[in-house]
C-alpha cells in the first residue's frame, strides 16, 4: 500500500501543549469555590459497620457535608468499562453500592466528607468514628471455598463464574504423547500505577445537571454507569474527559464517579474534586488478578502437541469489576497461540477480601501467557528441541481459525517475528555458548510468543463514531468518541483522516477532549481496539467527507464524482492531475454561496465485526548473579506483527512502555497484603518497585509488517500486546543460564535467591 | 494576618512575586492552587515519583515535600518557565523529536531535571544521566526515548 500520511513518524498532537504544562488534566481546573471530596475508608478487611458517628465531623467548621452509605441510594450497580448488553444474560455484576455498610476489603468506602480545603477533609476524617462487626478475612480460592467461608456477596457462595471448553479429547490426547509434562504456575497481583491517580471533579449546572470531569478511558460508559447508580436518566448527566494521565485498564472502570457525583449532590451542586491519594489509588481502585494454573502438555517424541490442558483459579478480591472477563479472556489466548487438537481449559474465579481485579494492559494474558509460554520452554526441554523450533512447528499460522470463535486468520507475521527476534539476539550462537555454565556469573537468552486480539468481538460490541466537518478555510474539524489516554490515538486518527481527504494532517483539528453530549458515541480506550475499531468509523467518516466534497464539486463544476481527487488540499480530475479548484475555494463556497449553500458535516458510525490477531515476541538475554539472586536484563528486543504500522514513532512508544511493565511484571512488582488482616503493605511507590530509568536498559524495537485485510488501514493491535512477553523471556533466559524452571512471579532477588538454595546452585 | 499565613517574596519564572502562603502547604500546592501553574504533576505527594519536580536556585526538586514558605528570597522555576522568548527550549523539542512524551504526566517534572542537567553544563554517560533523572518515574514510555532525548542535548 502507498500511503501519504500513514506510518509517518508525524510528531504527537498534544505534544507542546504538555511539554510545556500546558496541558489540562482533571485535577488542573481551577473552578470558583471548588470544595474538596475525601473518601472514609475500612479500618477492617471483611465485616459490617455496626455504628457510625459522624457528628463530630459535621460540626467542624468548614465542613459541607458528611455522607454515609445512609445517605446513598439503596442500588447495586456494575462498574466496568464494557458496553452495556440489552441482553441481561450478558450484563455486567452489580454488586457495588457507593457508600458501604458491608465492608468487603481493607479500605473499602463507608463514608465521604466534603469541605472547603483539603486539611479540613481531611481532619474531618480523623473524627468520623466507627465500630465493626467482624467477619473472617478471605483472602484465597481455598478460603472463598470453604465450606463455612463467610459470604462476601449475599447468595454468591462467594463464586464470581466459572467458565471452562474442552475441543477434541485430552485424555486420549495424553495416552497417545509420548511425553507428558505438568507445571504449576502462580502470578502476582500489580498495579497499574498510571502516574496521574484517578481524579475527577463535579458539579451541577445551571440547567439541574449532573456533570462529572474524570480521568477515564470511558466516557460515554461512565455516563451510563452513574445513571444506573442513581436510576437516573442519561440525558441529566455529562462526562467530560480532558488530558489523561495514564489508564492502563484502571479507568476502564468506574471507580470513582459515582461517588463523586453523590458528593456535589450532597453539597447542594457545587463544585467537589475527588483526587484520590497514590495510597488510595493503589487500594481503591483496580489491581492485575493474581492467577494459580496447573498445566499439563502432551507431545510427541516429534516435537508435536497433541493435548493441552491449563486449569486456574484467582481470588479476585471484593468487587466483580470486569466479572469472569479478564480470566475467561485467557482461555481464549491458550487455545489461540497452538494449533494442538486435544484441548482443554476451566478457571474459577472467585470474591476476596483483597483490592480489586480489574482489567489491566493485556486483560489477562500477560498471567497466562506467563504460564503458557514457561511451560513451553519446559516442555521443548523435555523433548531436546530448541524452544523456537518447538513453536515453530505448533503456532498458529495464516488460515487457521479459532476453534472457538471459528475467526480465520488473515494475516499472521509471527514466524517472520521469531527470525527477526532470533536474529537480534544473536539466538543460535549464545544458546550454544551458555548451554553447560558453571560459576556464579551466568548468561541466557530466552523468548516467547503470543497473540492478542483487536477488540472485543464478538464477545462484545464493537462500535465506534466519528464527526468531520470541513470548515470554511478547508480544513477539518475532527470528532471521535474514542479516548486519547496518552497512547497517541488523537495523532493516529489525525492521519487517517488525512490520508484518506487528500490533506496534511495539519489541516487536520481533533478536539481531544471527550464530552458525552457533544462527541460521537464510543466505549472507549480498552481491549486495544480505537485503531482498529474505532479507526473504521475514522476511515468511514474520511470517505463520506470526500464523497459530499465530489458532490459539491459536481454540482458547480459539472464533472463526473469518480473523476476527481484531492491531494495536497487541491481538488484534481483524477487522470490528468488538473486543479479543478482548492478545497478551501470550496469549502468557502459552501458556506456562503447565495445558490449552493450547504456546509459538509458527516457523522458516522461503523460496527466492528472482526477481531484480527496481532503477533510478537521477546528474546532476551539476562545476566544471573547466582550468589545474590540478581537478574540483570542485559538485552532486550518486541518484535511486532501488528499489520500496518500506522506512525512508528508512537508505536515504538507503546512497545517501550508496554516492555517495561513486562519487565516489572517479571521482576519487581508485587502489591502485598498482610496474610491475616488483608491489609495492603506495600501502597505507595517507594515499596512497590516500579522499574526506575537506571533498571532500564536500551528497548529494541522491531515491526513485521504484514497488511491485515479487516483492519482499515491494514492494521492490527499494538497497545496492550508489547507488555505480554518479556516476563516469560525473561524467565525462560533465566532457565538457558542456569537450568532453573522458575515459577512464580515476581523473580525477584529475595525469591531468586532462595529457588538458588532449595535446588541446590547455592 | 493569621498565624498560618506568611508573606514572602520570591522570583517565579523571572518575575518577583510577594504571596501570603499557608505555612503548612507545599511548594506544590501553593503553586498548583494558590498560583494556578498547574503544569507541576501531583502523582504522589511524598517525593517518590517527581512529577512535581521544580527549580529552586538552580537544582532540581519535588516541590510536593519542600514547604512553600522555605522558598522565601530563592528563584523558583517551574515547567511554565521553560520556554524560551515563546519557543521550546532545546531540551522541549528534543522530547518532542524523540518521541518522549506519552500520556505527558511525568513530563513537566523531567522536563525540569532535565533542564537542570544541561544547565550545568557537563558532558555525561548516558548511565550518568540515568542515574541523576532516576528520581522520575514514568509508567508510559519505558524511558527509552526520554533518555534519547535527554542524552541528544546534554550530549550534543
Amino acid at each position: 500500500m502507498n500511503f501519504t500520511q500513514i506510518g509517518k513518524p508525524l510528531k504527537r498532537y498534544d505534544a507542546a501543549a504538555k511539554v510545556t504544562g500546558k496541558a489540562k488534566y482533571a485535577g488542573d481546573f481551577h473552578v470558583r469555590d471548588m470544595l474538596i471530596g475525601k473518601i472514609y475508608r475500612s479500618t477492617i478487611a471483611h465485616g459490617y459497620v455496626k455504628k457510625i458517628d459522624i457528628s463530630k465531623a459535621k460540626a467542624l467548621p468548614g465542613v459541607v457535608a458528611v455522607i454515609t452509605f445512609n445517605d446513598t441510594p439503596d442500588i447495586k450497580y456494575p462498574t466496568a468499562g464494557h458496553p452495556y448488553s440489552t441482553d441481561p444474560k450478558h450484563q455486567d455484576i452489580a454488586d457495588r453500592q457507593i457508600l458501604t455498610n458491608h465492608v468487603r476489603f481493607y479500605g473499602d468506602e463507608i463514608a465521604a466528607v466534603v469541605a472547603e480545603n483539603d486539611l479540613i477533609a481531611r481532619e474531618a476524617l480523623r473524627l468520623i468514628e466507627v465500630e465493626y462487626e467482624e467477619l473472617p478475612v478471605v483472602l484465597t480460592v481455598e478460603d472463598a471455598l470453604a465450606n463455612d467461608a463467610p459470604e462476601i456477596h449475599k447468595g454468591t457462595k462467594n463464586i464470581v463464574g466459572k467458565m471452562n471448553y474442552e475441543f477434541g479429547n485430552v485424555e486420549e490426547g495424553f495416552a497417545k504423547a509420548d511425553f507428558v509434562v505438568e507445571n504449576e504456575f502462580e502470578t502476582q497481583t500489580v498495579q497499574h500505577c498510571a502516574m496521574e491517580n484517578h481524579v475527577s471533579y463535579a458539579y451541577v449546572d445551571a440547567q439541574d445537571r449532573l456533570t462529572v470531569v474524570s480521568s477515564t478511558q470511558i466516557p460515554h460508559v461512565v455516563r451510563r454507569i452513574i445513571g444506573q447508580a442513581f436510576e437516573m436518566p442519561v440525558h441529566k448527566i455529562r462526562v467530560i474527559k480532558p488530558y489523561i494521565g495514564g489508564g492502563f485498564g484502571a479507568k476502564q472502570d468506574s471507580c470513582i464517579e459515582p461517588l463523586n457525583a453523590a458528593l456535589t449532590l450532597a453539597a447542594g451542586g457545587k463544585p467537589v474534586l475527588l483526587d484520590l491519594d497514590r495510597e488510595e489509588s493503589i487500594i481503591g481502585t483496580r489491581v492485575r488478578h493474581a492467577v494459580k494454573y496447573k498445566i499439563k502438555t502432551g507431545v510427541t517424541k516429534d516435537g508435536k502437541m497433541i493435548a493441552r490442558e491449563v486449569s486456574l483459579e484467582t481470588a479476585k478480591g471484593a468487587y466483580a469489576s470486569h466479572g469472569i472477563s479478564p480470566v475467561a479472556k485467557q482461555g481464549t489466548a491458550f487455545i489461540q497461540m497452538y494449533t494442538t487438537p486435544n484441548v482443554k481449559f476451566d478457571m474459577i474465579s472467585v470474591y476476596s477480601n483483597a483490592p480489586v481485579a480489574g482489567a489491566m494492559r493485556g486483560y489477562g494474558i500477560p498471567q497466562i501467557n506467563y504460564a503458557l509460554e514457561s511451560h513451553v520452554d519446559d516442555v521443548a526441554a523435555k523433548i531436546g528441541m530448541d524452544p523456537t523450533d518447538f513453536r515453530k512447528l505448533n503456532q498458529v499460522k495464516e488460515g487457521d481459525a479459532d476453534p472457538k470463535t471459528k475467526l480465520k486468520i488473515l494475516s499472521c507475521g509471527l514466524e517472520e517475528c521469531i527470525d527477526k527476534g532470533k536474529e537480534l539476539i544473536n539466538w543460535d550462537e549464545k544458546r550454544k555458548k551458555y548451554a553447560n555454565q558453571t560459576g556464579d556469573i551466568r548468561r541466557g537468552v530466552g523468548m516467547a510468543e503470543f497473540c492478542y486480539g483487536s477488540g472485543t468481538y464478538p464477545v462484545c460490541l464493537e462500535i465506534a463514531g466519528a464527526r468531520i466537518v470541513l470548515r470554511p478555510d478547508g480544513s477539518i474539524l475532527m470528532q471521535v468518541g474514542a479516548t486519547e489516554i496518552g497512547q497517541g490515538s488523537d495523532t493516529v486518527f489525525s492521519q487517517m483522516a488525512a490520508e484518506v481527504l487528500g490533506i496534511s494532517t495539519d489541516q487536520v483539528y481533533l478536539e481531544s477532549t471527550t464530552d458525552s453530549d457533544t462527541t460521537p458515541f464510543d466505549t472507549g480506550a480498552y481491549a486495544s481496539r480505537q485503531t482498529y475499531v474505532s479507526g473504521a468509523a475514522v476511515k468511514k467518516a474520511a470517505l463520506e467527507c470526500k464523497s459530499r466534497i465530489f458532490e459539491a464539486v459536481k454540482k458547480r463544476k459539472e464533472i463526473a464524482v469518480e473523476k476527481l481527487d484531492i491531494k495536497d488540499s487541491q481538488i484534481i480530475e483524477k487522470n490528468s492531475g488538473k486543479v479543478v479548484m482548492s478545497l478551501a475555494d470550496l469549502a468557502m463556497d459552501t458556506y456562503y454561496s447565495r445558490e449552493n449553500s450547504n456546509p459538509i458535516s458527516v457523522d458516522v458510525y461503523n460496527q466492528t465485526k472482526s477481531n484480527a490477531l496481532a503477533f510478537g515476541v521477546t528474546f532476551t538475554e539476562v545476566e544471573v548473579d547466582i550468589k545474590t539472586g540478581t537478574i540483570d536484563v542485559i538485552e532486550i528486543y518486541n518484535v511486532h506483527d501488528s499489520g500496518t504500522i500506522m506512525n512508528r514513532q508512537l508505536a515504538e512508544g507503546q512497545v517501550h512502555g508496554g516492555m517495561s511493565m513486562g519487565m516489572g511484571y517479571a521482576l519487581t512488582e508485587e502489591l502485598k497484603l498482610h496474610p491475616e488482616t488483608g491489609k495492603t503493605l506495600n501502597n505507595n511507590l517507594l515499596d512497590y518497585k516500579l522499574p526506575t530509568m537506571m533498571d532500564t536498559p536500551d528497548l529494541g524495537v522491531e515491526f513485521v509488517e504484514t497488511y491485515e485485510p479487516t483492519g482499515p488501514f491494514g492494521n492490527k493491535s499494538l497497545g496492550e500486546p508489547p507488555a505480554i512477553t518479556p516476563a516469560p523471556a525473561i524467565r525462560n533466559a533465566v532457565l538457558n543460564a542456569t537450568g532453573v524452571s522458575f515459577t512464580r512471579l515476581p523473580m525477584n532477588t529475595q525469591r531468586v535467591f532462595e529457588k538458588f538454595k532449595e535446588t541446590g546452585l547455592i | 494576618m493569621s498565624d498560618v499565613l506568611k508573606k514572602i517574596t520570591f522570583t517565579l519564572n523571572g518575575k518577583e512575586r510577594t504571596v501570603e502562603v499557608d505555612v503548612r502547604k507545599s511548594l506544590l500546592d501553593v503553586l498548583r492552587d494558590d498560583l494556578e501553574l498547574t503544569g507541576s504533576k501531583k502523582g504522589c505527594e511524598v517525593g517518590e515519583c517527581g512529577a512535581c519536580a521544580v527549580m529552586i536556585n538552580g537544582e532540581s526538586i519535588d516541590s510536593c515535600i519542600y514547604l512553600a514558605v522555605w522558598v522565601d528570597g530563592k528563584e523558583v522555576r517551574t515547567i511554565e518557565g521553560i520556554e524560551k522568548d515563546g519557543k521550546l527550549s532545546e531540551m522541549q523539542q528534543a522530547f518532542v523529536d524523540e518521541g518522549a512524551i506519552q500520556c505527558g504526566f511525568c513530563t513537566a517534572g523531567l522536563v525540569v531535571s532535565a533542564t537542570a542537567l544541561e544547565e550545568r553544563g557537563e558532558k555525561m554517560s548516558k548511565d550518568e544521566m540515568k542515574k541523576e533523572l532516576s528520581g522520575h518515574l514514568c509508567r508510559c514510555t519505558g524511558y527509552h526515548n526520554i533518555a534519547s532525548a535527554v542524552d541528544k542535548v546534554i550530549n550534543k
